[in-house]
């Protein structure tokens, strides 16, 4: 188990002070200015030495990204965004940095303004999450108010940072639906290229990060990259906030190593399965869109990109979905075609009408009525998704069925056998329209 | 999801109280000069807010008019994001959400209690208290199964401590925002933590750094 | 330039070109439906995907991938693009099954039968039958305006329409809803939309979402005749297709012209189809005891004879209407100089314009498509999005590339673009004289006739001139000084200078009480002619100057009869006859050829080829057909004319929809008129 001294949500959970002076006694803000005067380029190569990979879902190296930004342009200033838009189904871990260890995220701010050259940031909040939203502006107001960030801020580097809101939509998870919401227009995903380090915000290089990247990053540099890369495999560095819901006996958020085996993860902090671990069924290991892995497979894995990705799942955002053997699968997983249906922003043409054909055939075969050569239809459907799409809310309505369908197929398959028997009995069954 | 569209009966005209017209400069001024439609959300958040948390076509115009925007391109701003209810909505609005981690845990048992008790979704009850909608993930997963009633999360629900909530909602008494169940957030359990113990003690107020509120 | 390897052939296309127009250019055609090559880049239909050898493995839109953004190979082999590949092949198959799910199987009732294309590609990629056994999905069709028809079932979201009216309309009328399966393209909760060029929509629309509503089931594509023409509903002259069955007109179309209209037409040049059929003159009429009373050919000539015989050349003269061509204009000036009279006037309107101060002084000397050189641009007494729709697009689609610094003196109007307002009279121009030289490479006036047509036009275009000379709008290698105009016919007739000869009266002049025994209007409608003076109207319509006739000629509509425009750049085009004229009406030409006879003064032509081959030996620039030819800058009027006025520039169309006997004739046009009027409730009844 991760040690407490190693871990950089010191306060994870609201046990203590979420404010300025809490946050400073758990070392945020220590010798920021330091940090600072080792200049960008410093900042960049630890950030590139520490491993660390994105915290948003799709692990691109952070300190990369941040390389990527152009030279400072007057007529074109630089900016940050902080994706806080945490909409993954399973994803609950931004919410609580904001909430409970906000400076940490605000010094992150600073900093990697600085690296890439930016004197604002935006962060971008989901707009359900109105209480965190309020707990960040409160700490931005003290931050401020401590001169700590601001025009004429101690560190020397003018800094402003702002809190925005959205207001219900996934898809601004997606970085350039986010820039397009911060503009103030519809969350539809820009074409790429060009990609924000070159086109961002009001056509200005953008760097987009989640909130748990921005938010390590101090503690990072603090501590070296050497310390962050000790823990983890190769290429899976550091340590990482794991959302644990489903069928568990306590749910939690807990921030530990990568590359943890699954099984160690659940017993350590969630009591274990729900009805023991003969009673897993499968974990969706990364939040909705990855795919599924049957319990044999992923009890022992390492919960890090790799070894997930060997499972053609993926880590994705590290929220952790488990379910036990009650667990009706095709319906966890229609049910997640339903939220892609209804997050489809309805810009291009395979997500828009793909997505809800899915989810209508999905519909059926949770109740069974359908044929089972539909199962190889709804497969090819999910293929002509995947892939063709602006954005990857494409491929991540079609991963879950491809892993319910590669995993579960004879589930479903017993599911239209039952009802075809069903209905050889009871003629008179209701033949309800999938709406 | 259906297609949104504006409700039939519609307040003849909309205009921000001075209180949140000052807020909204506050808030265009976030943004660089001529940027001022970024503030589009937030703008058309507090009109909802201003007019008992829905949207009428009046304030639709009202911020177009204001930041300075086609109304066709706020309209369409409108009706993509679903935290924009555009007919009325109960004095307690319940987001309940029905995702998959949600459900895992319960929510149908939860979504029967608001059928039972408050009926068909998007349907106001007659005492004006209530009205619900089916949502999708409100990213509280490791509290499932949760609703947001208004700007609140209620969170570890169970359809005895969610019937006891809405009881209370509807009598006027005070209510516990958050879990339900005791947790401060997250943590795996009411005073129980398997982490952060050196920092909180186990059970989370009895270590050097514990917030004395806590206690 | 930059090497690229397509279809396994390797080309040299430009580094900017997207993948799309480099595949065009290795002459592979690519299916799409958002894609359009005068709108901003939507990439959403997914239907334009090609293999990228080397990429991601998946397949890339090759309308939003531009060949400089593909990383060549390992040892700096080119990028190699398929466009037939079994990836392609299958992705384009898979996106045209999604378009196709919840698309209606109605092609037998849809208007864009034969013309759509998805069902064009549907033939390519679709297959013959579907594996979609859903519901499909129910939707509204909104009310967008008159113009425009929906039946949003077949709306593939290709945003062509919504694209358009934000970027080459610039009224932002439409817009997509909601989101997901259930976004919906309408107008802001179903208002019709405001734009002039609204019936673009329909054009570019790739299905049958957005039809013309006045062509609704009337016609289909491979029925009619298609002839290539010119409008005449303004003085842009954009490049039209009218498209006929029998001898009816059906529809009007654009075609494409660069140089003018791109692709775009009015709403008036499209849909005044219904006016080419009502209020029509279809045979002559004399005027008896006060009536107007039918009446042959003949009695009509010999009722003009006599009364020509009793009037002396001086009390006679003759105006030209704003839809008349230079041939019948032509005919008519060499007829009515004939019968010994200099009163000849085809300014109804009564501007200042006059051949003898040169063509540069009432030429868009810059050209149509030289406003995207421009840098700066003085509008001056004109409204340019009533005046002249489509060239107001070009100042729009300008204004869009940044760094256009724009002004207007005259009425406050929204023009679709930000301008800075200098003020609304004279004044306002000498102030501006004052400012001295502005820091720009290449600044235009455009000054529309609000400015021209008043006492002190003359006094107003010179100063305008000296100014241009002065600031820079005029000067070696750049002529920034033009003059709009609204009238098709304008131009043609001062450039065969059918306007007062030596003391010669004007058309106002000549209107007057007393002025003149007898006038020959050739279709002037837009004047009233004081009683007394003996009329004979020559036109296609029973408007204003058939209703002051005492004798009417009916002739050919512009539809009808193959004549010369000249545009308000000077670009000389041919209106081509796409139909006949109704009833006993006749082309103009040859009612003026034998009205000539009849008069005793024949004209010296049998056929329109001769006149034209007249026309074009005294006026040589007419050769150059579809060319506008420069004029001579330097003959430019400065410093003529007299005092200012204080009056300030008004307007010269109240209403955009009904400035010309067609128009006024056609019931669309009246219902576009009331739309924006606001008389009219926006909601029809369902249809």
């Amino acid at each position: 188990m991760l040690a407490d001294k190693d871990r950089i949500f010191q306060n994870l959970y609201g046990y203590g002070d979420a404010g300025l002076k809490g946050a400073r006694a758990r070392g945020a803000w220590d010798n920021t200015k330091g940090l600072i005067d080792k200049g960008k380029d410093w900042i960049i190569n630890e950030m590139k030495a520490s491993g660390l990979r994105g915290r948003g879902g799709a692990g691109f190296p952070t300190g990369l990204k941040w390389s990527f930004m152009p030279k400072p342009d007057p007529a074109r200033p630089s900016y940050l965004v902080v994706n806080a838009d945490e909409s993954e189904p399973g994803t609950c871990k931004d919410r609580e940095i904001m909430r409970n260890d906000p400076h940490l995220l605000i010094e992150g701010c600073l900093i990697a303004s600085f690296a890439m050259g930016a004197h604002a940031a935006y962060i971008y909040v989901r707009g359900e999450y109105i209480a965190e939203r309020e707990a960040l502006q409160r700490a931005v107001d003290e931050a401020y108010a401590a001169n700590l960030i601001g025009k004429n801020n101690i560190h020397g580097w003018p800094f402003d940072l702002y809190v925005h809101h959205g207001a219900g939509a996934y898809i601004c998870g997606e970085e350039t639906a986010l820039l397009e919401s911060l503009e103030g227009k519809k969350g539809q995903p820009r074409l790429k290229p060009p990609f924000p380090a070159n086109m961002g915000l009001y056509g200005c290089p953008t760097t987009v990060n989640n909130v748990e990247s921005i938010a390590v990053a101090p503690t990072i540099l603090r501590r070296g990259a050497d310390w962050f890369s000790s823990f983890g495999a190769k290429n899976n560095a550091g340590t990482k906030l794991f959302c644990i819901s489903g069928h568990v006996n306590r749910p939690c958020n807990v921030e530990e190593a990568m590359s943890i085996p699954f099984r160690e993860l659940i017993d350590t902090h969630c009591g274990g399965v729900r009805g023991g671990w003969d009673n897993l069924l499968a974990v969706i290991p990364g939040g909705s869109s990855v795919r599924c892995v049957p319990a044999d497979q992923i009890i022992d894995c390492p919960m890090d990109f790799d070894s997930l990705s060997k499972l053609r799942s993926g880590l994705g955002t590290a929220a952790v979905i488990v379910m036990d053997k009650s667990t009706d699968i095709i319906r966890a997983i229609a049910r997640l075609s339903h939220f892609y249906k209804h997050e489809s922003c309805g810009q291009c043409t395979p997500c828009r009408e793909g997505t809800g054909w899915m989810w209508r055939v999905m519909e059926r075969m949770v109740e069974g009525r359908a044929h089972k050569r539909e199962i190889d239809m709804l497969l090819d459907v999910s293929k002509q998704i995947e892939g063709h799409t602006i954005c990857a809310l494409g491929d991540a309505a079609a991963w879950p069925i491809q892993g319910l369908i590669t995993h579960f197929r004879p589930e479903i398959e017993k599911r239209i056998d039952a009802y075809t028997a069903r209905a050889a009995h009871e003629p008179e069954i209701k033949r309800t329209a999938a709406e | 999801m259906s297609v949104r569209r504006l409700a039939e009966n519609q307040p003849a005209s909309f205009e921000f109280t001075a209180q949140n017209k000052a807020w909204l400069e506050k808030q265009i001024a976030k943004y660089p000069d001529g940027r001022q439609a970024s503030a589009v959300i937030p703008a058309l958040w507090q009109a909802q807010k201003q007019n008992d948390y829905w949207l009428p076509k009046a304030a639709i115009e009202k911020v177009a008019a204001m930041l300075d925007m086609p109304v066709i391109r706020v309209m369409e701003v409108a009706t993509f994001y679903t935290m924009f209810n555009l007919e009325p909505v109960g004095k307690y609005f319940i987001q309940m959400c029905g995702t998959t981690p949600c459900m895992l845990r319960g929510s149908d048992e939860i979504k029967a209690v608001l059928e039972r008790r408050v009926g068909e979704q998007r349907h106001v009850t007659a005492d004006g208290l209530f009205s619900w909608l089916e949502v999708e993930c409100l990213g509280a997963c490791c509290n499932a199964p949760m609703v947001q009633i208004n700007d609140d999360y209620y969170e570890d629900l169970t359809p005895q401590n969610f019937e006891r909530l809405l009881d209370d909602l509807a009598a006027g008494r005070p209510v516990k925002k958050g879990s339900q169940a005791g947790r401060v957030t997250s943590e795996p359990g009411p005073r129980s933590l398997t982490s952060l113990q050196s920092f909180y003690g186990a059970d989370g107020i009895s270590g050097p750094l514990s917030d004395p509120a806590r206690k | 330039m930059t090497k690229i390897v397509i279809d396994g052939t390797e080309l040299d296309v430009p580094a900017d070109y997207t993948l799309l127009q480099a595949c065009e250019a290795a002459g592979k055609e690519i299916p799409r439906f958002c894609y359009h090559e005068r709108l901003s880049i939507a990439g959403n239909c997914r239907m334009c995907l090609v293999e990228v050898k080397g990429g991601p493995p998946k397949p890339t839109a090759s309308c939003a991938m531009s060949v400089k953004d593909l990383r060549p190979g390992p040892n700096g082999e080119p990028p190699v693009v398929l466009t037939n590949s079994p990836m392609v092949k299958k992705a384009r198959e898979g996106v045209m099954e999604f378009l196709l799910i919840n698309h209606p199987l109605d092609c037998p009732i849809c208007d864009q039968g034969g013309e759509c294309d998805l069902q064009d590609q549907a033939m390519a990629y679709g297959v013959d039958s579907s594996r979609f056994h859903e519901n499909k999905r129910a939707v509204a069709d909104p009310y967008i305006g008159p113009l425009v028809k929906t039946c949003m079932t077949r709306c593939i979201k290709c945003t062509r329409c919504v694209r358009f009216t934000a970027e080459v309309a610039g009224t932002m009328d439409m817009g997509a809803m909601n989101r997901g399966e259930d976004v919906e393209i309408t107008t802001y909760l179903e208002s019709a939309m405001t734009s002039e060029l609204s019936g673009n929509v329909a054009d570019i629309c790739p299905v049958g979402a957005l039809l013309p509503k006045p062509q609704n089931f009337q016609a289909r594509p491979w029925e009619m005749n298609k002839t290539q023409s010119i409008d005449v509903m303004d003085a842009v002259g954009s490049a039209i297709r009218i498209d006929t069955r029998g001898r009816e007109v059906m529809r009007i179309l654009p075609r494409v012209n660069d140089l003018v209209n791109e692709e775009w037409i009015s709403d008036k040049a499209r849909q005044i189809v219904d006016g080419l059929k009502r209020q029509r003159l279809d045979r002559a009429y004399v005027r008896v005891n006060g009536k107007l009373q039918a009446a042959s050919w003949s009695q009509a000539f010999a009722a003009i004879a006599a009364k020509a015989q009793a009037t002396q050349g001086a009390r006679i003269g003759a105006l030209a209407g704003d839809l008349a061509s230079v041939e019948e204009m032509f005919a008519l000036k060499m007829l009515v100089e004939s019968l010994g009279s200099q009163n000849i006037d085809c300014r109804q309107d009564g501007v200042k314009l006059d051949p003898k101060f040169g063509r540069a002084s009432y030429l868009f000397n810059t050209t149509i498509a030289g406003i995207e050189q421009a840098d700066a641009i003085m509008i001056i007494g004109s409204n340019p999005r009533k005046e002249a729709p489509v060239l107001n697009a070009r100042i729009r689609k300008r204004w869009r590339q940044g760094g256009l610094l724009l002004g207007l003196i005259g009425e406050k109007a929204d023009l679709t673009y930000d301008y800075n307002y200098l003020g609304a009279d004279p004044a306002a121009l000498e102030q501006f004289a004052s400012h001295g030289a502005i820091q720009k490479e290449r600044p235009m006036f455009i000054i529309g006739q609000a400015a021209l047509a008043r006492p002190d036009g003359l006094a107003i275009l010179s100063l305008a001139a000296k100014i241009a000379k002065n600031i820079g709008v005029v000067k070696d290698g750049w002529n920034g000084f033009n003059v709009l105009h609204t009238a098709a016919a304008r131009v043609g007739g001062l450039d065969i200078g059918f306007t007062p000869g030596e003391g010669g009266l004007d058309a106002v002049a000549m209107t007057n009480p007393g002025a003149l025994d007898m006038l020959f209007n050739l279709g002037a409608d837009e004047i009233d002619v004081a009683p007394g003076a003996f009329v004979v109207y020559i036109g296609s319509h029973g408007d204003r100057g058939a209703h002051r006739a005492d004798v009417i000629l009916p002739a050919a509509a512009y539809t009808e009869q193959t004549g010369i425009y000249v545009n308000t750049e000077g670009r000389v085009q041919y209106a081509q006859r796409a139909c006949f004229p109704p009833g006993e009406a006749r082309e103009g030409w040859a009612i003026l050829r034998a009205l000539s006879e009849a008069l005793g003064h024949k004209l010296p032509f049998d056929s329109a080829d001769m006149l034209r081959a007249k026309l074009e030996a005294a006026h040589p620039h007419f050769v150059n057909y579809d060319h506008a030819t420069p004029a001579d800058a330097d003959a430019l009027v400065a410093g003529k004319g007299g005092a200012l006025e204080a009056r300030p520039f008004g307007r010269v169309i109240d209403d955009y929809y009904l400035t010309n006997p067609i128009a006024r004739a056609s019931a669309v046009m009246a219902e576009c008129s009331a739309v924006a009027s606001g008389a009219h409730a926006h909601k029809e009844a369902a249809e």
